[in-house]
């Protein structure tokens, strides 16, 4: 398998962009795997193969990077990567319960996708929310403060094509290749939806303030 | 009493605190690049400023290091990697906050002579690096980086890399190597990254909460920076709350608070229950019990006591967890992401999972403890970078501390206790 030349102009003229942001071209590797799960959904044959011959390198070369990494997919994911935190804080507060029930209500396990393609699930580590535990993240966006039920609910949303917001993130979700492509460096123009800081984020400032605290001046 | 101090979280509460008129105008990067770059070391020096990515290395000496005029390009990495269990500062900081760090950038680099500053950023958090690629474009239009800083001769490029899913690339060689397109796996030291890092060239690499701070040296000088904390351990840091409290959150305290000051502003524990253990800094560091709850949070008060500051990650536990189960799942989290370059982590990580399973299941022996005691013998000092040190923390304190809870297991051949207490929804 290999790109058609339509496919594979765009993806040329997106990989130079990439490339030139580095002063040397290998560093762009990791952002160029991203940009080819933003176009086939998983690292595939023919995307490495492309990377490799973009940056000069042996597929091998290419393959051996690729399957070090957790967030470069061998098979495709579903269009919504579903992960439930099962770090120690948040399957304590209930992940290891959210992920027991979402994986029975889906029939699906870890890394494994529904057969309509659209749903994923992975368990994932400590993803940097503890404050919001127990927390899920979909096509690696914020869905924090999650119960069993808000989970199921989340999933048959997603698989039923409803919309649905992220706790901390723009006003939409995207889909996995989406995400991909902001992932591979190529911004899209989500940045200023969403808020600063929601919840436990701001618990601190909320108090010092309420109390009158402040930095020496 | 101590007092809440918020600098870098301060504008948090602004809906547009992310973009360039909820942040400011970046005086610290215009004053910095007026002054001499040796001043501007000697200033961090002097504030005491020390890594807040979890060692604690000074910040300004770890400047100095870099050599001057040798005629190879220097670079400035940001490890905005933050994976550590538990630790859950730099996410929001970078997304509330970017201006903060991007202005620290402008003047680390202008510092150490670097014309070129990468940030690299987990990938696992799409919005926030959505939000530091924007704040970096808006800084760019303004001319505030790219060529000729501020109108200055200064060029700096920053570029924004998501990483791919790897804990191990928030270790700074491995994140080096990761940057340069290879699996990331840590490099032998020396070389120091300061002689050679990227490209084997000159390089620094600071925690994101680091460089963020420097902006309010510079604006406010190393002796207020200086007049807050303890005395080896100066300034302010976030404290990250997470578990079992009435309010968990982030608390930007100078260092030195303690647990219980800050549980008096969290709210306390969940109500009906009490603190059984907590992590100071991130699961690498071995955990504290109620015994501890006055123990300055400080490099030197948490070192005396046997854990480590490290990222201020507290991870607070109430009598409904199981300590077993807890470390269970952090030795479990150690040995996925082993990077599998040295023995000892990579099969001691995997011998430490297997018995610490059995001893779960309530189908271990006393000896089973003595078992995983040894394996973490043979994995601390012995391992190739810290991340196999870290992955004995969980396992010494816990025996430590609870041996007769991993008793009990074997006793009555299962676990003690009820894992829906312990979560948000059943506690009642
Ligand atoms: C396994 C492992 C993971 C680490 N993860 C991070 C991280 O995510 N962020 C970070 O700043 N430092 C991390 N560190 C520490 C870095 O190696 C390094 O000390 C730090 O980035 C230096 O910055 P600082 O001096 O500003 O703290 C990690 C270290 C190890 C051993
Ligand atoms: S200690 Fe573990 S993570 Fe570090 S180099 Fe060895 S195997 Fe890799
Ligand atoms: S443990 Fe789940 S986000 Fe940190």
């Amino acid at each position: 398998m290999t790109y058609s030349p339509e496919v594979r102009e765009r993806l040329e003229l997106d990989a130079k962009e990439i490339i030139g942001k580095y002063p040397k071209a290998r560093s762009a590797l990791l952002p160029l795997l991203h940009l080819v799960q933003s176009e086939d959904g998983y690292v595939s044959d023919a995307g490495q193969e492309f990377c490799a011959e973009m940056l000069g390198l042996s597929k091998a070369e290419v393959v051996g990077v690729s399957t070090f990494y957790t967030m470069y997919k061998r098979k495709p994911a579903g269009d919504y990567h579903v992960g439930v935190c099962i770090n120690t804080l948040c399957a304590v507060m209930g992940g290891d319960q959210i992920w027991e029930e979402l994986s029975e209500h889906t029939g699906i396990g870890h890394e494994e996708a529904t057969s309509d393609g659209k749903v994923s699930l992975e368990r994932i580590e400590c993803n940097a929310a503890c404050d919001f535990a127990p927390v899920m993240m979909v096509n690696w966006e914020f869905f924090d403060n999650q119960t069993p039920e808000s989970a199921k609910q989340l999933v048959d949303d997603l698989r039923a094509g409803k919309p649905v917001v992220p706790t901390r993130g723009p006003g939409r979700l995207c889909t996995f290749k989406e995400t991909s492509r902001v992932l591979s460096g190529l911004p899209d123009e989500l940045a200023g939806e969403g808020p600063s800081a929601a919840g436990p984020s701001l618990e601190g400032l909320r108090i010092a303030k309420a109390n009158g605290w402040e930095a020496p001046k | 009493m101590t007092t809440l101090t918020p600098v870098l979280t301060k504008n948090w509460d602004l809906p547009n605190s992310f973009t360039l008129e909820g942040y400011g105008d970046y005086s610290a990067a215009r004053s910095a690049l007026a002054m001499d770059p040796d001043a501007i070391i000697q200033a961090v020096k002097d504030s005491g400023l020390r890594g807040r990515g979890g060692a604690g290395f000074p910040t300004g000496m770890k400047w100095g290091f870099i050599p001057q005029g040798d005629g190879k390009p220097h670079y400035l990495v940001v490890n905005a990697d933050e994976s550590e269990p538990g630790t859950c500062k730099d996410i929001p900081l970078m997304m509330a906050n970017p201006h903060s760090l991007i202005e620290g950038v402008i003047i680390t680099a202008f510092a150490i002579r670097a014309n070129y500053a990468f940030i690299y950023i987990r990938g696992e958090v799409v919005h926030v690096i959505r939000r530091v690629q924007a704040a970096v474009r808006e800084a760019y239009e303004k001319g505030y980086i790219g060529r000729g800083v501020f109108g200055s001769g200064y060029d700096l490029e920053i570029v924004v890399h998501s990483g791919a899913g790897a804990y191990i690339c928030g270790e700074e060689t491995a994140l080096l190597d990761s940057l340069e397109g290879f699996r990331g796996q840590p490099r032998l030291k020396p070389p120091f990254p300061a002689v050679a890092g990227l490209y084997a060239a000159p390089t620094v690499v600071n925690n994101v909460e680091s460089i963020a701070s420097v902006p309010s040296i510079v604006a406010n000088g190393a002796e207020w920076f200086a007049g807050m904390g303890t005395e080896k351990s100066k300034g302010f840091g976030i404290f990250s709350l997470s578990g079992h409290v009435t309010r968990p959150g982030q608390y930007e305290a100078p260092l030195g608070i303690t647990l219980r000051e800050l549980l008096d502003m969290a709210g306390g524990i969940r109500e009906g229950h009490r603190l059984k253990f907590w992590t100071p800094g991130g699961s690498s560091t071995p955990i504290f019990t109620d015994e501890h709850l006055d123990v300055p949070l400080d490099f030197e008060s948490v070192g005396a006591k046997g854990s480590m500051l490290g990222t201020r990650a507290l991870q607070i536990f109430d009598e409904t967890t199981c300590v077993v189960r807890a470390t269970l799942r952090w030795t479990e989290f150690y040995a996925h992401e082993s990077c599998g370059k040295c023995t000892p982590c990579r099969e001691g990580t995997f011998w430490l999972k297997q018995v610490l399973k059995r001893l779960e299941k309530g189908q271990g022996t006393e000896d089973d403890l003595t078992t995983i005691t040894d394996i973490a013998d043979n994995i601390l000092g012995r391992s190739f970078c810290a991340l196999g040190d870290g992955a004995t923390s969980p396992i010494y304190s816990s025996v430590q501390h609870f041996r007769d809870e991993y008793l009990k297991h074997f006793e009555i051949g299962g676990c003690p206790f009820d894992p829906a207490l312990a979560t948000v929804w059943g506690a009642k």
